[in-house]
Order: structure tokens, then C-alpha cells, then sequence
């Protein structure tokens, strides 16, 4: 995101001299802290990892703090809820998921990329008039498209389809991606433009051959913020899919499982971390762009 | 590359590619070509989704359809640009040219305008008509959101969350990152991604971790399984059912929020913290300051302005909170916010003209943040 990176201390980038150590003489007051905050913020998914794998009667019986008795007592440990998520409609939702935020993913970078093409090196009227009010739109809150949107959808009739919501989910994370994209594409040198057009090439060639695989990061950026949106996001999928099982997704079918009580409360843990499983791989296998992708999403509305 | 000032592009137009933008054709006929080139890949694609619809309806194996589905999504839609490329190519060169800019962001342009510009005014509209649409009331919504104790305690509710919210995340993140600085690399990095794990989780998947803290049971109904109430009795003190005390209950569930947003103040605050210049740190040390002065009076002030980047940033996340409210407590208990307080009333109780009304309320709180959002991005533009 520009916002933040033009806040990096221009000297920062002069000092090239190795930093002297940062470290004071009695670091355990440091070390004390860190690890209390840390700690602090592991327990609650530790908590729900742990109870996951345990004893359904055990999960409503007491705490997941009480297995450190019986850490080896093989009776401990059961993958029982998972399979029983799995069959009472996680598998489906989970593919249903999967329906949704690959197109919902794919067709937003494909519509804003030939958009950020044209606004930066094409010239056309109201080009910046146009990109601005794009800049603009950004901040809108999803709540202000919710009801003509689905009204219109009920009229024609595609609430509940997959379709809708692709192309829903695309047009609200339209304004993000044609920002990045179009700020990443102006930052090319237009004396590489320049010179593939004296070479004959349309602007459709540049774009594909040469544009698009320079902008691969804010491309590898923009989808796993994307993805992640999608993924987790629960209101434009309440609103435009609803409760109908043959397109629920996993954000509902959770929340739908956590609106049911007591009775399936055994099954909570294990449900919440098959919802979390895909966001906590790609997490952690591509920690970097993972966050570079949330902090250029940071702006969204 | 070369940006001409906003709103004098049309006369001064400069020639960056002689080739095309000489004289452009501007007559009646080239104008029509560049709206249907803008409209033909959106109609296409809606097309391609009634067909598409069809396929579910028959009931076809799901995953065949997300395969259609991801290659309709990425070769379909090149294709369909490039087709649409290929037609424009065929045009006379200076038509072509005026048009193809048309055929490159026109698609973009019109989904924003049907899933963003028309919504949001149609919505402005609507929060002045009552609530099956047909007459307009003028102000009543408002005056009702105002005036009735429903909506003034989602709307106390959400400004606490505000308030709140960003300045938790914010403080915690800052002093987390202060520390870390401290540690060696590897530790640094490892504590660092702790607390930005919850960022991967849903508000939903968030809302059932929370769940098993907050968890209460009464007197006679077994074992407390909420670490929380688990600690208090453990203690000798008596469990609480903490999402149904006044008040409290609000601040239980913004540590929710709390949780998920600090790892990416933290993370923001990191990188701008590592930037400040290690030579005038050392500087001040020299000349005797201790840490905390040298804290407040060097790093502070230079990373003010990414402080105020994260706060704004988790405050409109924190003005839009839906979810947590939602799945822990339905706002039941005074815990209701503006947002999730909108779907109520759209959707439980039909009244579309309040629900249009407090949309209308979290679109113009942010109206500021537009205006600095487009201030800044001429101000950069500027200075290109």
C-alpha cells in the first residue's frame, strides 16, 4: 500500500552502515513481555485445536486445559468430530467454498487488470476524473449495495446461484484491484512501452506479454487478499447464498452450527478448524506475500 | 509516465504516442462503438452465467462446475477480451483507436457501476421511502433511528467499538513491536507471527474461538468448559455469564476484534519502526535520554503517520463489525451495532427503508476518509 510504504524514513534506505546492536544489557523484562502477549494470543485457538481432537462427551464434560493429565492416554485423542463434521455438511461447504472464491478470486483480477492497463497507459477522456472516483469508491461499505443488489437478484433470479456472488464479490473488490494494479502498472518504465510499440506491438501484446508478467507480485498480492476476503467472508454470502444447503459455504454452515446450542458443541472446534484450515496454509506457506497482500488490502471499504 | 492535470486532459491532450492520439475520431458513430465495446464483455459474461445456472439446475457434480467455472474464469474471460480486441482492431485505425481504451476498462466500469454506483445511490434513495418502498417519508427513518432506544443503543454500541477498538490494536500492536525490535531475529519473527495468525480466521471462526472463553454455565450444570469462568471459580469466585452482563458484554466482544486486528497493526508498525534512522536512536541515547524518552520523542513522531494509517484502517473494519455480534449474541443483551442491526432489519423484520437508513449512517461516517483518501492520491499524482 503507498499509504504505508511512503511512511518508511527516506534515511533508512542512506543507512546502509550494519545497525549497531538494538541490545540492552538485561533482556528478560523484554522476553517476559513478549512471550505474555504472545501466549496470550495463542491460548484461545491452542484451546480450540486441542479440544478438536478430543472426546466428544469429554469436549462437554470440561475444559481442554484438563488434558494435560492424560496427554498419552491414547483414549484422549479421537479425530471422531472431524469425520462427523465432515459428513454433517462440512465437506460440502467446504467445496462449496472453494465454488465460490476460486471464480470469485480469478474474475476481478482478469476485469481489473485490462482496467489498469487502459488507465495507465492508454489515453482516453476522463481518464483521471474516472480512476479518481474508482479511488473513491473504495471506502463505500459493502452494507450500502446489499439491498438494491438483492433485490434485483430475487427479480431475475439469481439469488442463491454461484454466479451472482461471483460477480458480486467482483465488483466489490474491483476498486482495490484496479488501484493497486493501475499504481504497480504507472511505475513501469513507459521507455519499455514505448519501445515494444516502435517494435510494432499492439497494446493487446503489450498487456499480455509484457504488463501482465512484470506485475506477477501486486498480482500475487491482490488474490491472496482476495482470497481471503472471499474465503472468510460471511455477509455477502448470508445475504446473496443464504442457508439453501446446495450453495451454503463454510463461514455459514459454521455459524449456523454455533447457532444450535449446546447439543453441538462437540463439534464446534473441529468445524471451526476445517473453516480455517485453507487461510492457515496459505498463511503459512506464503507468509511474505501474505502479508503484503493484507496490507495493500488495508484500504478496503 | 506522463499525467496530465486532472481535468485538462481533453484539450491539452499530450501526444505520448504520436502514432494513435493524433486527431481522434470523435463523431456520433465512434462514441456509440465505444459504449458497446464497453458493454459487450459484461453482457457476455452474464450470458455465460444464465447458461451456467442451468448447469446447476440439472444438478451436475459439483466440482465439474467449479472446473467450468474456473475456465470460463480465466481463459473465457481473456477470450472474450481479446475477441472483443480483434473487433476493435477491424475498426478504422483512428476509430480503433478512440475505442479501444473503451473495450479495455469499459467492463470494469460497468460492473462498478451496477455492483457499486448504482446500489449505493439506489440506497440513499431508498433510506427515504418507507419500508415496502413505495412512498417517500422524508426524514422518518432518520428520526426514528435517532429517537428510539433500538437504534441510539446499536449506534452507542458501534461509536464504543470505534473508539475502542483501533486504540487496543494500535497500543497493544505498537508495544508488542517495541519490544520485538529487541529480540533477537528469529525469536522476533516467531513471536511476530503468533500474534498475526488470528489475521487468517474468519470473524465467524474468531467468534467460535471466543466462544469456549466466554463459555458459561450455571450452578448444577457440570463443569465450566470456558477457561474464563474456569479461572473465576478456580479462584473461588462465582462464574459469570459474561455475554449477558450490561455493558461489559460489549467490551467482551470488541476483545474479539481486539485479538484479530492487533497482529496487523503490529506488523505495519513492525516494518515503520525498523525504518526509523538507527543513528539518531543512538544519538539521543548518547546524549542520555532513557528508552522510554527516546521512545515517545524520536520513534513516535516518526512513525506518526503510519499510526494514523493503521488506526483508520482497523476504524473502518471496526465501523463495519458484523459478524461477531452476529454469531455470539444476535445483538441480543445490548450488544447490537449499526451494521449487524441493518441486516436485522432488512432481512428479519423486512424493514427496508431503517436498513437502507443505517447503511446510509456507516456510509457517511466515512465520507471523510474518502475525501483524504482522494486528497492524498492527487497529492501523490502531483508530485509523480
Amino acid at each position: 500500500m503507498t499509504t504505508v510504504t511512503e511512511t518508511a524514513h527516506p534515511a533508512a534506505a542512506a543507512s546502509s552502515t550494519p545497525p549497531p546492536s538494538r541490545r540492552k544489557p538485561n533482556r528478560f523484562p523484554v522476553y517476559l513481555g513478549v512471550s505474555m502477549i504472545a501466549l496470550l494470543w495463542t491460548i484461545p485457538s491452542l484451546g480450540l485445536l486441542i479440544n478438536s481432537f478430543r472426546d466428544p462427551r469429554a469436549i462437554r464434560a470440561n475444559g481442554w486445559w484438563t488434558v494435560f493429565g492424560e496427554v498419552f492416554d491414547s483414549a484422549t485423542w479421537t479425530i471422531q468430530n472431524y469425520q462427523e463434521v465432515m459428513e454433517g455438511g462440512f465437506a460440502n461447504a467446504f467445496v462449496n467454498s472453494l465454488a465460490v472464491t476460486i471464480p470469485a478470486v480469478v474474475i476481478p483480477i482478469t476485469v481489473a487488470a485490462f482496467a489498469a492497463y487502459a488507465f495507465a497507459w492508454m489515453e482516453f477522456p476522463g481518464r483521471n476524473l474516472i480512476f479518481i472516483a474508482v479511488v473513491g469508491l473504495l471506502v463505500i461499505p459493502l452494507q450500502m449495495a446489499l439491498i438494491p443488489i438483492l433485490r434485483i437478484y430475487t427479480n431475475v433470479g439469481v439469488a442463491g446461484t454461484l454466479p451472482g456472488i461471483w460477480l458480486a464479490h467482483a465488483g466489490f473488490g474491483l476498486p482495490l484491484a484496479i488501484y493497486l494494479l493501475r499504481n504497480y502498472m504507472g511505475t513501469l518504465p513507459s521507455s519499455l512501452i514505448e519501445s515494444a510499440k516502435i517494435d510494432g506491438a499492439d497494446h493487446f501484446t503489450i498487456f499480455t506479454r509484457l504488463v501482465i508478467p512484470l506485475s506477477i507480485p501486486v498480482l500475487a498480492s491482490f488474490a491472496i487478499f482476495q482470497f481471503l476476503w472471499v474465503w472468510n467472508d460471511f455477509l455477502v454470502a448470508l445475504v446473496f447464498l443464504g442457508y439453501n444447503e446446495s450453495v451454503r459455504v463454510l463461514t455459514v454452515e459454521l455459524s449456523d452450527l454455533a447457532g444450535r446450542g449446546e447439543g453441538t458443541l462437540s463439534l464446534l472446534p473441529a468445524a471451526a478448524f476445517v473453516t480455517m484450515i485453507l487461510p492457515l496454509v496459505v498463511f503459512f506457506a506464503l507468509q511474505r506475500f501474505f502479508v503484503r497482500g493484507l496490507t495493500a488490502g488495508s484500504v478496503k471499504g | 509516465m506522463t499525467t496530465p492535470p486532472i481535468g485538462r486532459e481533453e484539450v491539452t491532450a499530450a501526444p505520448t504516442v504520436p502514432v494513435e492520439e493524433g486527431a481522434k475520431d470523435n463523431s456520433f458513430l465512434a462514441w456509440i462503438l465505444r459504449i458497446l465495446s464497453a458493454l459487450v464483455v459484461p453482457a457476455v459474461l452474464v450470458l455465460f452465467f444464465f447458461a451456467f445456472e442451468f448447469l446447476q439446475r440439472r444438478d451436475i457434480n459439483k466440482l465439474v462446475q467449479i472446473g467450468t467455472a474456473l475456465v470460463v474464469g480465466v481463459l473465457g474471460v481473456w477470450v472474450l477480451y481479446w475477441g472483443m480486441d480483434r473487433l476493435v482492431s477491424a475498426l478504422p485505425a483512428r476509430t480503433g483507436a478512440g475505442v479501444r481504451p473503451f473495450a479495455f476498462a469499459g467492463p470494469a466500469m460497468v460492473l462498478l457501476g451496477f455492483y457499486l454506483v448504482y446500489p449505493a445511490v439506489n440506497t440513499f434513495i431508498l433510506s427515504f421511502q418507507n419500508d415496502a418502498g413505495d412512498a417517500f417519508v422524508g426524514l422518518a427513518n432518520f428520526q426514528r433511528i435517532f429517537t428510539e432506544t433500538t437504534y441510539l443503543v446499536a449506534i452507542r454500541n458501534s461509536v464504543g467499538w470505534a473508539l475502542l477498538v483501533p486504540a487496543a490494536a494500535v497500543g497493544i500492536g505498537l508495544y508488542f513491536a517495541t519490544l520485538a525490535d529487541r529480540l533477537p531475529r528469529r525469536s522476533e519473527a516467531t513471536a511476530k507471527s503468533l500474534l498475526f495468525l488470528p489475521m487468517a480466521i474468519s470473524f465467524v471462526g474468531a467468534s467460535v474461538v471466543w466462544t469456549f472463553i466466554y463459555r458459561f454455565r450455571p450452578e448444577g450444570f457440570g463443569e465450566q468448559i470456558g477457561i474464563l469462568n474456569a479461572i473465576v471459580t478456580g479462584f473461588g469466585g462465582e462464574a459469570v455469564d459474561w455475554l449477558a452482563v450490561p455493558l461489559w458484554n460489549n467490551l467482551f466482544l470488541m476483545v474479539i476484534l481486539v485479538w484479530l486486528q492487533t497482529g496487523f497493526a503490529m506488523v505495519i508498525l513492525s516494518s515503520a519502526i525498523k525504518a526509523v534512522p538507527e543513528e539518531i536512536v543512538e544519538a539521543s541515547r548518547i546524549d542520555g535520554a532513557n528508552e522510554w524518552q527516546v521512545f515517545r520523542r524520536i520513534v513516535i513522531p516518526s512513525i506518526s503517520s503510519t499510526i494514523v494509517v493503521v488506526w483508520t484502517t482497523i476504524l473502518i473494519t471496526t465501523w463495519k463489525v458484523f459478524d461477531i455480534v452476529y454469531v455470539m449474541t444476535g445483538g441480543r443483551e445490548g450488544t447490537s451495532v449499526v451494521a449487524q442491526q441493518m441486516v436485522a432489519e432488512f432481512f428479519t423484520f423486512n424493514n427496508d427503508g431503517i436498513g437502507a437508513a443505517l447503511a446510509v449512517i456507516l456510509f457517511i461516517a466515512v465520507v471523510p476518509i474518502l475525501v483524504i483518501n482522494v486528497k492524498r492520491f492527487r497529492a501523490q499524482e502531483a508530485t509523480r
